[in-house]
């Protein structure tokens, strides 16, 4: 690698594998990973069977081999309780994985009313015979084959391309219950790929939907049920190769169906990093990001998706759009990247970025800061966005979190761990006198060099002391970061236990964040009351990131549904309030996960008419017999 | 949703165990015992306590408070300074300082006082426990209606007793003016506000901070009088809205999940300041607020005052109700701290909720026999009431009969069960023994006596004095007006129109409404409603016939018909006594300071002259709600004179 012969290689080469080992720690490298990085040609694929396992990349084209048909993630991978009655977490790939945890169940029976006698059991497999016939347009199948573009249209391939990972679409699977799907899946190997599959379904009037990694939470990949058309999932997964990599300017050109682990993993390889990291990153895709206007985990240091990409090719019904160059910068007219970021696969098919790369940061450090309360935790964090010294992420739990983050350590396994647990303990709330009902707890990352890093650290330390914050340790801080790739995980084990819910995300401004949390909060508790719910739900809420004038804010929400008719339904009226909540409290409709069918009734009030009118105006004229017909977002 | 308030006002006779009589416990036990006993509240909403000074801290630090004194430094010329420190003053004027020691004080002074004035004070137990589960939910803003001197503190009082926090009050300035008093009063949670704030910026940007600071901070609960001020005459007053405003933006701007408002009804047999208050409506000035005053007024206290009501609301919760009435997203576009005109939609939205609270204040307001008798009393003549009484007999047959139409009305009703019903009118006569009295089978409208002066009263003197009389007599009438006022419109487009199609009727209530709205509550927005509510009370005592489009009159419901006019005549020949007084003056400018003791002037020779006969048309209470009702009507419109 050419940047470790400039003197100091070995060390770098050092903090490279440090780094490699913090990502692969929670993402497992499968075994052959050894595909050089060198601009590729096109090819079709030379045979069905070597497609799926090809270059070693994670997500093979029967994706249901490998990953859950009804629920998050890997198939090997899930919360259970054990015949002892304790939680423990399966498989090999998470550093939680195979470890026992010891105060789930105890913090389940106690937030939840949930009991582990009561199970609600998911349908295990797929029945075929639910899933209506494809309704295939013969003609457009016929010239497809003529490409060589591979396609589908068994049942688990079109029911795993059918949803997203919203509640109501993970628990009709689990119910066994199968709505409208593709007719048909195709899997384009390259831009050009796409570009004839475009260019048949137009002439043929077929639906397009393009899918990526099948992680929306906005119903964005819901067949609508009024689409008469045969409808094509056109699943990008194939599409995973960096194609060149230019370190003069830092920049590397990747297919767009590359998914975040294997983009981090292959760039890795060569020193590098896009620095991309949103929760989703094991599995969403480069141009499900662009395609929703992603946000990372580390945009304070590298940007969120629109601050990364340089050039994008889309494949549109009207042609391919592009820009003529890669020029940092340009005023030419409306930046024409921005009808593509966030158009949720409503214009076209984005096969090709051109994103920003930087070396692999030299030092990571983790932290964790606790504050008497939620309110100071705000301030300090505004603070910090004042100063502009947030670290590479910085994040606020509030107490409910924090109590629930405390309910998923692993069992230690030396008595010295546990005493030191006792002891932390002990000093925060008997000699510091916080109140273990209202403290809250920051999680930090901080990257880069490391004598900055560590300067860093001191003065993110100084302002957190200011608002009463007290240091408490590395560990909590990368537990905590690691539990944002489990904590997906749960929500199936709670679904086992009549347990659901759901995240949702906002923007809001720094006045606001303290109000608009604190409004939330209590409507969802007031809506479940309203509604039936037996106990009271989990409402809780974190600050996830900081801008210089505002802040993103996750809120969790999950109740115990028995005795409840019709649960789902409750949960999207629950849902539905607190949205209405969040814009009645100066928050926005969605910080990073977009619009899709979803939230689509507040578009209007969010854009405008004009804006509305605007909006249209595009899609009109790049997609005028509505080829793209997720409809999503108008 | 407008009906959600239903339910507070629990309709027909009240239940014994429904109230209790905290006087009871009280007069077995020590007062000094109670005064100093061990008081635990249940934390409010569990917040942290905020205290007094950080509180006020917090006012002069906002940046709402930073903005205008920036603002008004502009305006006047002066140093920022100078305004902050002006702000500060005004604050230390203005603030509260509750102390639990003075709560523990005014306890004591109150039992002894409650003790001497009333044979009970009832207390609903219900309301009260309702109210403590509110109070650990959400912010509670405790809303009273005001009739009497007694009101203040009464409230507090129950809270100290029953282990509940003690609000903050707001007070009229007056009152911090008293020696000691006045700060007794502060300590005790009162925090006061000046009369004509006008267009004083400085003044209305610390006061609304300071409201809202409260509010937000969950300092205590809050208490204030809608109404405004005392009601002179024990009728409901139009709400003021600044207040309420005050109250209401935290909600509407978000800074809180929601505010529980809780109605209070507080309602007395007999009032301590009945004369003084009929005095002030003929116009003699009211005295002032001070510490002496109160010693004087203490000869007051060696009187019978019978029993008084305090009857706890069902809350309300302002989140619920301004549903669908308030978009709080255009206050997303602004900094909340800046100040802002309030939106059309805001005001309309604050006026519905201010009028919808003294509505329920008034459904669960207590009425007594004795304000029954006076409604009746009313519609004897004069003449006959002062000079040949009107046969006992008689008047209590009446009084039956006008219960069972209360009943039938929803009328919330006090009639004590264990005695005759003849037992229940004569007390009730006998605790207002100061307007009339009973003899030989007859009662009697009682005059103003005045010993010092011997010499023989003039005409118009004697009229002022029946006019004392009268007007106590219409206030305690007042005190059930709101049961009979919607029906008793309706009789009364009835007889104006003689006509029977809906739409007409429809039409001459809604101008009657519209003419009386400075006088009766009416919510607004609700006219169908009303006009609904008037006609199936009339139908239901069997007044009038209705079906689809047609209005009928019952044979049977000439008494009732009869009764509901007469109740409403007094105001129609006010009102019309006025606008006469407008026509024949040829002035087409009248100043405010020649108008009352003009058409006082009127009244009284009409009255003399046998033309008028309502002494009500001398109230300067009715006067400037005529005098409203013509500029909202826009027959007359107020200019300031430079």
């Amino acid at each position: 690698m050419a940047f470790n012969s400039s003197g100091g290689g070995s060390y770098r080469q050092q903090i490279a594998q440090q780094r490699l080992r913090i990502i692969t720690g929670h993402l497992q490298r499968p075994e052959d990973d050894d595909s050089a990085i060198s601009a590729v040609e096109c090819k079709a694929p030379s045979s069905e069977s070597d497609a799926s396992s090809s270059e070693g990349k994670t997500v093979p084209r029967r994706r249901h081999e490998i990953m859950k048909w009804n629920g998050w993630g890997y198939s090997d991978t899930r919360f259970l309780f054990n015949k002892k009655g304790q939680a423990e977490f399966t498989g090999k790939r998470y550093r939680l994985s195979g470890l026992i945890i010891p105060g789930l169940k105890d913090w389940m029976e106690g937030t939840f009313g949930a009991s582990v006698q009561h199970k609600s059991q998911a349908t295990p497999i797929l029945n075929s015979s639910s899933v209506q016939p494809p309704n295939l347009n013969e003609a457009f199948v016929e010239e497809l084959k003529s490409t060589g573009v591979p396609y589908s249209h068994d049942a688990e391939d079109r029911v795993f391309r059918a949803h997203g990972h919203c509640l109501h679409e993970i628990f009709a699977l689990r119910e066994g219950k199968i709505g409208r799907v593709p007719d048909m899946v195709v899997w384009p190997n390259c831009h050009d790929d796409v570009v004839k599959i475009v260019e048949l379904a137009c002439k043929h009037n077929v639906c397009l939907i393009p899918y990526g990694g099948g992680t929306s939470v906005s119903s964005a990949l819901e067949c609508p049920p009024e689409e008469t058309r045969s409808i094509v999932s056109l699943d990008t997964s194939q599409m995973n190769r960096i194609l060149w990599i230019d370190e003069k300017n830092l920049t590397a050109h990747v297919e767009a169906g590359i998914v975040g682990q294997d983009l981090e993993r292959l760039l890795n390889e060569s020193g590098y990093c896009t620095g991309h990291e949103p929760d989703s990153m094991e599995f969403s895709s480069l141009g499900g990001w662009v395609a929703t206007r992603a946000s990372g985990m580390k945009k304070n240091i590298y940007g969120n998706i629109e601050d990364l990409v340089v050039h994008m090719k889309m494949v549109t019904p009207r042609g391919v759009i592009e820009k003529s160059c890669q020029g940092p910068r340009m005023s030419t007219g409306p930046d024409i990247h921005h009808f593509i970021l966030g158009s949720e696969g409503t214009l076209g098919v984005v096969t090709e970025v051109t994103m920003k790369i930087r070396p692999m940061p030299e030092y990571q450090k983790y932290g964790s800061v606790v504050f008497p309360n939620f309110e100071q935790g705000v301030a300090c964090l505004r603070e910090i966005a004042k100063q502009r010294c947030a670290p590479a992420s910085v994040r606020l739990m509030d107490n409910e979190q924090f109590k629930f983050g405390h309910a998923l350590k692993p069992q230690v396994s030396s008595i010295f761990t546990s005493f030191v647990d006792g002891l932390k303990k002990f000093y925060i709330t008997k000699f510091k006198g916080f109140d273990p009902n209202r403290l809250c707890v920051a999680t930090l990352l901080f990257e880069g060099n490391r004598d900055r890093v560590l300067q860093h650290e001191k003065q993110v330390y100084d302002i957190a002391a200011k608002f009463g914050g007290l240091a408490a340790g590395e560990d909590n801080g990368q537990r905590g970061y690691m539990l944002t790739f489990v904590i997906a995980y749960l929500r199936d084990l709670g679904m086992d236990y009549y347990v659901i819910g759901e995240s949702f995300e906002t923007s809001v401004p720094w006045d606001r964040v303290l109000d608009m949390c604190r409004n939330v909060k209590a409507r969802i508790v007031h809506e479940c009351k309203e509604r039936g719910v037996q106990f009271p739900p989990l409402s809780t809420c974190r600050v996830t990131q900081t801008y210089d004038a505002g802040a993103c804010v996750y809120f969790y929400f999950a109740f115990n549904y028995r005795g409840l008719s019709d649960p789902v339904h409750v949960y999207e009226q629950v849902e539905h309030a607190a949205r209405e909540e969040i814009l009645a409290s100066g928050g926005s409709l969605s910080h990073h996960h977009g619009v899709g069918k979803l939230r689509k009734a507040w578009m209007r009030e969010t854009i405008s008419n004009v804006g509305m009118g605007m909006l249209q105006s595009v899609k009109d004229y790049v997609d005028p017999a509505n080829i793209f017909g997720n409809r999503n977002l108008l | 949703m407008t009906h959600t308030y239903r339910g507070s006002g629990r309709a027909g006779l009240y239940q014994d165990e429904e109230f209790m009589d905290i006087l009871e416990e009280r007069r077995r036990t020590s007062d000094l015992g109670h005064a100093l006993r061990s008081f635990k509240p249940l934390p409010y909403l569990g917040a942290p306590p905020c205290s007094v000074a950080e509180l006020n801290q917090a006012v002069l630090d906002s940046h709402f408070l930073r903005h205008v004194a920036r603002e008004v430094a502009m305006e006047t010329g002066s140093s920022v300074e100078e305004v902050r420190e002006e702000a500060c003053g005004i604050l230390e004027e203005m603030s509260q300082n509750l102390q639990l020691g003075f709560i523990r004080l005014m306890g004591y002074a109150l039992t002894k006082v409650l003790k001497r004035l009333f044979t009970s004070v009832f207390v609903n137990m219900e309301g009260l426990s309702t109210l403590q589960q509110a109070m650990q939910q959400t912010r509670v803003i405790l809303m009273p209606n005001h009739r009497s001197y007694v009101d203040f503190l009464v409230i507090s009082y129950i809270m100290f007793t029953y282990d509940l926090p003690v609000p903050v009050i707001a007070a009229g300035i007056p009152l911090a003016g008293m020696k000691l008093i006045g700060e007794i009063l502060r300590r005790s949670g009162a925090f006061f506000i000046r009369r004509a704030i006008g267009s004083d910026k400085l003044y209305w940007a610390v006061l609304s901070e300071y409201v809202k600071t409260i509010v937000r901070k969950e300092f205590a609960p809050m208490e204030f009088y809608v109404e405004g001020l005392r009601s002179r005459t024990l009728k409901s007053v139009t709400p003021k809205l600044g207040m309420m405003h005050m109250v209401l933006e935290p909600y509407f701007k978000g800074e809180v999940f929601d505010i529980t408002l809780v109605p209070v009804s507080i309602s007395y047999d007999r009032v301590l300041e009945e004369s003084l208050l009929a005095h002030e409506l003929l116009g003699v000035p009211k005295p002032k607020e001070s510490t002496t005053g109160l010693l004087k007024a203490s000869k007051l206290l060696q009187d019978n005052y019978g029993s008084m009501h305090v009857n706890f609301g069902q809350p309300v919760s302002v989140r619920q109700l301004c549903e669908g009435k308030i978009n709080r997203c255009q206050y997303n576009l602004i900094p909340r701290d800046l100040p802002q005109k309030p939106t059309p939609e805001a005001q309309a939205c604050v006026s519905w909720l201010a009028h919808l609270i003294v509505r329920i204040q008034e459904e669960g307001s207590v009425i007594s026999p004795w304000s029954l008798m006076a409604c009746l009393l009313l519609q004897a003549p004069v003449a006959v009431l002062t000079e040949d009484g009107l046969p006992w007999q008689q008047l209590t047959e009446r009084t039956l009969w006008l219960k069972r139409l209360a009943l039938d009305f929803g009328g919330h009703l006090k009639w004590p069960g264990q005695v005759s019903d003849s037992d229940v009118m004569s007390s009730s006569a006998a605790i207002h023994h100061s307007v009339v009295h009973q003899k030989a089978g007859r009662v009697y409208l009682v005059q103003e006596e005045e010993p010092e002066r011997r010499r023989a009263v003039s005409a118009e003197q004697s009229v002022m004095r029946t006019g004392t009389s009268v007007l106590m007599l219409a206030s305690y009438r007042n005190q059930s007006l709101h049961v009979f006022v919607r029906p008793a419109l309706l009789t009364t487009a009835l007889d104006v129109t003689n006509s029977t199609h809906k739409d007409e009727l429809f039409a001459f209530f809604s101008f009657l409404q519209d003419l009386f709205s400075s006088e009766f509550i009416f919510i607004p927005g609700k006219l169908s409603e009303d006009f609904e509510e008037a006609c199936s009370l009339l139908k239901k005592c069997g007044a009038v016939h209705i079906d689809q489009q047609e209005v009928t009159l019952s044979h049977m419901g000439r008494e009732t018909l009869s009764f509901l006019k007469a109740l409403i005549q007094p105001f129609i020949d006010s009102y019309q006594m006025m606008f006469r007084y407008f026509c024949e003056q040829g002035a087409q400018v009248i100043t405010e300071k020649q108008f009352l003791p003009a058409v006082r002037t009127l009244a009284t020779k009409l009255l003399l002259s046998g033309e008028l006969h309502t002494y009500e048309a001398l109230s300067s209470d009715t006067q400037k709600n005529v005098l409203s009702a013509l500029q909202r009507l826009e027959a007359v419109t107020k200019m300031r004179l430079e």
